[in-house]
């Protein structure tokens, strides 16, 4: 028993790392801006409106997140706090892990490191991509993530896609009508959301966004401090040069 | 003070000590760039050691709670998140200045006799870092942290007879769990720190016994003054250390550029998939080691067989501990060795190099089989070296060391 699992767990291993990795989904770039309060808060909100029931952001603190995206604290408890939470609590979700393993095949992953894992461009083209598929449980599918069990969770925003939306393309004009001949994204719905589809890009991005700073909450407090200590270093280095110079001036 | 002095002195020689190694211990002047990296090894060796005591205390080594513990780390300890990307840019830190510090004594024959044993525990040092960062890195239990050491242990695996039971004692269960991870963290923060930390000081008292060579290769204590000074000697206080700090600080700002800037690294110093909790059930796509292991990875992968990969991999280690016999060259620089010993290490670095790149990518069969031929050019290194380099014609060494 022993032998076949050290066998097993061997081959398993070796197995992955020969076997080529596919060619990965194309997918839109974005650039996040964890700098940008307001579009987090928007990402905020609607991450508390539609993702939170089954997703957890088990590692953050809500208190955190309202600091950091400049939200007033009675405004936050009134508004963004799960059930009775107290505002200094994880963000954990009450969703149980067993039965949620039963309705979608596997309980839904916590989403704190999610963009750290996965990328912002990932994840931007990942809630974009959903579209119409009989022929899975949730009569959906995901052209980024294929034959995920996560259902269209947005679709009342951005309608239904028909089909697997386009990813990776730069917008066409055509020059003398001035339509757009190509983009990236749904071509065609087949029920209609309460948003435009700029719109849900725009929405898109602000939860994209607000998860970019969820991943490392420290980045901008990092960079502020990094900055110091560069200029400190380069004035030091000056110092040092000199002081170097002076003691090896009459060394040949 | 100067009663303090005098008061410990009688009790402790410290002043001997720091006359010894600091301010009488002759350098050679002609120290070049190249000279800086054993002092940033130091201090790469102190910011681990300050930054993992720090970590230690915040850090809970189960396998229920470790991956929750970096990122309260990261999140909810005051500067936390500034402590682990010291310690996690440090980690590759390390190993770029060991093998820069590698390289310089392959470059200029530091290992030579009558430096064999600087060299040996040298490389000790290395053998042990690697152990050192291996265990580390299984530490915040992400999925590359599980997979890697799942992958390395079984490596054990491949050794007939002993292998499976060798693999389960060093595991303690038949697979990667908490247990793993408890003797890990205890090997990482008490063991091997202590092991390292003796090692360095057997590399400091042996290399200032013989003292330091330098980039001419030439033995300075051969020409002394009437005060038995060596004339192409200077002390290492105040010459050295006040050198030395220009080297700390051009280091520092390139490392803090990375430790508050890119802690990721493009995903070479924190991979991605360990942003994800290891989870037994599911292997990554793609396991590979980190960055500093890849070369050696590279030629495990590059033999067809598992337990001879092993062997080549043990080996490719193993041979640089022999290197001061290898080499049978009259001369100790590169400046003064022949074109075989320049064109030989020419092609030993850009192989070390490539193996290393090709140990992050997946393997095709294109790749395996460039891995092959420089895991041949990286032995022949070796094998070949007791040939070309009494063969070759070298130039003559000058009487006094060269200022450049």
């Amino acid at each position: 028993m022993i032998k076949l699992v050290a066998t097993l767990f061997f081959t398993i291993s070796v197995n992955s790392v020969l076997a080529a990795v596919g060619p990965a989904a194309p997918v839109d770039d974005i650039d996040t801006d964890i700098r940008d309060q307001e579009s987090m808060q928007r990402g905020m909100a609607l991450f508390t409106n539609y993702c939170f029931g089954c997703h957890s952001l088990e590692y953050s603190r809500y208190e955190r997140s309202a600091n950091d995206l400049g939200i007033p604290k009675e405004i936050f408890e009134e508004n963004l706090l799960e059930g009775d939470a107290k505002i200094g609590q994880l963000m954990t979700t009450s969703m149980d892990k067993d039965q949620a393993k039963a309705w979608f095949g596997n309980p839904p992953p916590d989403l704190t490191l999610v963009a750290r894992l996965r990328g912002p461009d990932w994840l931007y083209s990942y809630l974009r991509g959903f579209y119409a598929d009989p022929s899975r449980p949730y009569g959906v599918n995901n052209v980024v993530f294929k034959d995920v069990g996560m259902p269209h969770v947005l679709a009342d925003l951005q309608g239904m896609c028909a089909e697997p939306p386009r990813m990776g393309i730069d917008t066409e004009v055509d020059p003398l009508s001035g339509n757009i001949v190509k983009s990236s994204g749904c071509q065609e719905y087949k029920s209609e959301g309460s948003m435009t589809p700029a719109e849900y890009d725009e929405a898109i991005y602000d939860l994209v966004n607000y998860l970019e700073y969820v991943g490392e909450p420290s980045r901008i407090e990092s960079e502020r401090i990094g900055l110091y200590v560069l200029v400190f270093l380069a004035f030091f280095f000056v110092f040092v040069y000199f002081l170097n110079k002076e003691y090896w001036r009459d060394i040949h | 003070m100067q009663k303090l002095i005098s008061w410990i002195d009688e009790r402790l020689p410290v002043v001997n000590a720091f006359e010894k190694h600091m301010s009488k211990y002759y350098a050679p002047k002609n120290f070049n760039v190249f000279y800086f990296f054993g002092v940033l090894s130091f201090v790469v060796l102190a910011n681990q050691l300050l930054t993992g005591i720090w970590l230690t205390m915040s850090y809970n080594p189960s396998a229920e709670g470790a991956f929750a513990s970096i990122e309260y780390i990261m999140r909810d300890v005051e500067y936390g998140w500034l402590l682990r990307y010291l310690h996690s840019t440090g980690a590759s830190a390390f190993f770029v200045v060991v093998y820069m510090h590698m390289f310089r004594g392959l470059l200029y024959g530091s290992y030579k006799k009558p430096r064999e044993l600087v060299w040996i525990f040298g490389m000790t040092i290395y053998l042990a870092l690697m152990a050192e960062a291996f265990m580390g890195y299984l530490l915040p239990w992400g999925q590359m942290s599980y997979w890697g050491a799942q992958v390395i242990v079984n490596l054990f695996g491949a050794i007939p007879y002993i292998g499976e039971g060798l693999a389960l004692w060093i595991r303690g269960d038949y697979l990667i769990s908490g247990i793993t991870l408890n003797r890990f963290f205890a090997l990482h923060v008490v063991a091997l720190p202590i092991v390292i930390l003796a090692l360095v000081v057997l590399h400091i008292l042996a290399l200032h016994e013989v003292g330091s060579n330098n980039p001419d290769g030439i033995d300075i204590k051969k020409d002394k003054d009437e005060n038995g000074i060596p004339k192409d000697g200077i002390p290492f206080h105040p010459f050295y250390t006040v050198h030395d700090m220009v080297g700390i600080v051009v280091f520092l700002f390139v490392f803090c550029a990375v430790v508050f800037f890119f802690p990721e690294m493009g995903g070479y110093f924190l991979e991605k998939p360990n942003f994800e909790p290891a989870n037994a059930l599911k292997t990554p796509d793609h396991i590979a080691p980190v960055w500093y292991f890849t070369p050696f990875y590279a030629i495990l992968r590059a033999v067809p067989d598992a337990f001879l990969g092993v062997v080549a991999m043990g080996a490719a280690i193993a041979i640089l501990f022999v290197l001061p016999w290898l080499d049978r060259s009259p001369v100790r620089s590169m400046r003064y060795k022949g074109n075989l010993s320049k064109i030989a290490l020419v092609l030993f670095i850009i192989s070390f190099c490539i193996l290393g790149y090709l140990g992050v990518v997946v393997a095709t069969p294109g790749r395996t089989l460039l891995a092959q031929v420089l895991t041949v050019i990286y032995f022949a290194y070796f094998i070949l070296m007791p040939w070309y380099t009494s063969i070759e014609k070298t130039k003559p060494v000058p009487e006094r060391v060269t200022m450049k």
